[in-house]
């Protein structure tokens, strides 16, 4: 069984993001980044079904700038087999990172496509549930659990109010939660491995998909900040000052 | 323009979401349907009820009712012919369903708006919150989440809609239900309750957090919620998580006990109207957004804060 994971490069999640002051974007120079932390998730969850001997390989896929290659490194360190990176400087929408990754699909013929539920950058949570559209695949989003048996998933996924348990026929898309695992750390031996496992560098030309973007950014702004709070010292002056802010 | 607004309900009743996203929707259009699927009977009364409603369209199977999304987005595609915006609760269901429809129509998707700037212009927050994105789509047809906090509810009442049924569309299904398993709550609902009283991880165990919060939670009818850390130790179930990952919450009181204040758990409640931190550590990131701050242990601070609310 074959597992293609999509994995993206973004903003570390411990970084507090600054807007530019033109209003133009968040300030992405000289800042650390890393693979979304819903990715990582994915490549473990990939990584533990195939010692489990389910799954047989890890594709990982990355579409972006050069840089992406490192993020494909960290995946190939935690146990990913090979990767491909779709270099492109435009910075792609949910549809046509979806798109992209349909037709990386229709050449490789994964079982499985298992990614991130969100990108910590976008928060879109879009793509997964974009790309079992486009292949008419069964998709189990927000993933605390992946069963495989027979030909089906079974996936435990969190909703408002709970969980709730589907079987998705293979071929799937399967999108990860917080909770469905703890992703590994890569081992030093395995990093130096990594950079020998093949990774195949292709463009948004190959796939010939249509990425143009549909959305146009007017601006993008700080949110409106706090004002600066004030501390009591004890319980009694803070149901007092609740009170004459008029919640209590 | 018409549009098509999707209702959250649990079979028995309309959640104020709906009437939230009515209120966005209404920035787009006058001419308003609602789509309850699912067990809608007694929803649909309530959502023709709702004022500024021009239509409730209702749809039922057992598929539906299950919630799975090759049938709730194929049933909404069916419909979206008529539409020219179709607005979604930004909910883990609407998550869910919505850029499945987008895919479909092949337009973009526009998650957790919090402003309609214009008929093609919106408002969302990207990097958990941390930046507010102001997008124009070029598509014909609109899909949006919307982010029900960031809106009024349209009243509940007054209204007189028509409720009609429409056809289910036949869909070879490649998911099947297997099980649900809800936590029960007497509690009012996170997402829409006026005050939550939420802890961290300092709590240190499940009965702590159970039998600090709960009194205090009991005292001013609030629901409990939590930070990513407590929950990951167990101390509390998933869904009472406050965050870029969990819900997104905006009472007129929030009260952090023990929470340091990670970027992603301000993500899910620093549109609060009130905030109040207690927590031991006068350095914690929470008192940098609270209104109201107590440096205290919580041991000491929660019980002398039931007793001076009397």
């Amino acid at each position: 069984m074959k597992v293609l994971v999509p994995v993206k490069r973004v903003l570390d999640y411990n970084v507090k993001v600054r807007v530019k002051s033109d209003q133009t974007g968040v300030d992405l120079a000289n800042v650390k980044m890393a693979m979304n932390p819903f990715d990582e998730i994915a490549v473990e969850e990939a990584v533990r079904l195939k010692e489990k001997g389910v799954v047989t390989e890890i594709v990982a896929v990355s579409i972006g700038v050069a840089q992406c290659e490192a993020i494909l490194r960290t995946a190939l360190a935690m146990g990913a087999d090979r990767g491909i990176l779709i270099e492109t400087d435009q910075d792609l929408e949910p549809l046509a990172v979806a798109k992209v990754l349909k037709a990386v699909a229709a050449e490789e013929n994964p079982d499985i496509v298992l990614m991130g539920k969100q990108a910590i950058d976008g928060d879109n949570n879009a793509t997964g549930q974009m790309l079992s559209t486009l292949l008419d695949w069964p998709q189990a989003t927000f993933a605390s659990k992946v069963e495989i048996s027979g030909g089906e998933a079974l996936v435990t996924r969190e909703i408002d109010g709970g969980l709730q348990t589907l079987g998705v026929t293979l071929p799937a898309v399967i999108t990860t939660d917080l909770r469905l695992n703890e992703p590994r750390y890569a081992s030093l031996p395995n990093i130096m491995k990594a950079k020998k496992k093949p990774l195949d560098t292709k463009t948004l030309g190959d796939y010939g998909v249509d990425a143009a973007a549909r959305l146009t950014v007017v601006k993008v702004t700080e949110p409106a900040r706090r004002s600066a709070g004030v501390k009591v010292d004890s319980a009694d002056a803070l149901v007092a000052n609740l009170k004459s802010a008029g919640v209590l | 323009m018409a549009v098509l607004v999707i209702a959250d309900h649990d079979g028995a009743h309309l959640r104020d979401t709906t009437l939230k996203v009515v209120t966005a929707a209404q920035k787009l259009s006058s001419d308003i349907d609602v789509l309850v699927y699912g067990e809608a009977s007694a929803v649909a009364a309530q959502a023709a009820a709702a004022a500024g409603v021009r239509k409730v369209l209702t749809a039922e199977s057992a598929e539906l009712k299950a919630d799975i999304a090759e049938a709730v987005s194929a049933l909404i595609v069916s419909l979206a012919g008529g539409y020219d915006a179709i607005a979604i609760p930004a909910t883990a269901s609407g998550k869910n369903v919505a850029p499945r429809i987008a895919a479909a129509l092949d337009v973009s998707i526009i998650s957790d708006v919090i402003e309609v700037v214009a008929g093609d212009t919106f408002v969302h927050p990207i990097y958990a919150g941390n930046a507010l994105e102001t997008v124009k789509t070029a598509d014909a047809k609109k899909v949006i989440t919307v982010r029900p906090t960031a809106f009024a509810a349209v009243a509940a009442s007054g209204g007189s809609a028509a409720v009609e049924a429409v056809a289910v569309p036949a869909v070879t299904l490649k998911t099947r239900f297997v099980s649900d398993e809800k936590v029960v709550s007497d509690r009012p609902e996170l997402g829409a309750a006026k005050v939550v009283v939420s802890g961290g991880r300092a709590l240190g165990s499940a009965d702590e957090f159970k039998s600090v919060l709960e009194p205090l939670a009991d005292k001013l009818g609030a629901a409990v919620g939590a930070s990513r850390a407590a929950v990951d130790a167990g101390y509390a179930p998933n869904d009472y998580q406050v965050g870029q990952t969990g819900k997104v919450v905006a009472p007129g009181l929030y009260i952090a006990v023990g929470i340091s204040g990670a970027i992603q758990h301000l993500a899910g409640m620093k549109d609060s109207k009130v905030i109040v931190a207690i927590n031991k550590d006068p350095e914690a990131p929470i008192f940098q957004i609270a209104d109201y701050g107590l440096v205290e242990d919580y041991k000491t601070a929660v019980p002398a804060l039931i007793k001076a609310l009397g």
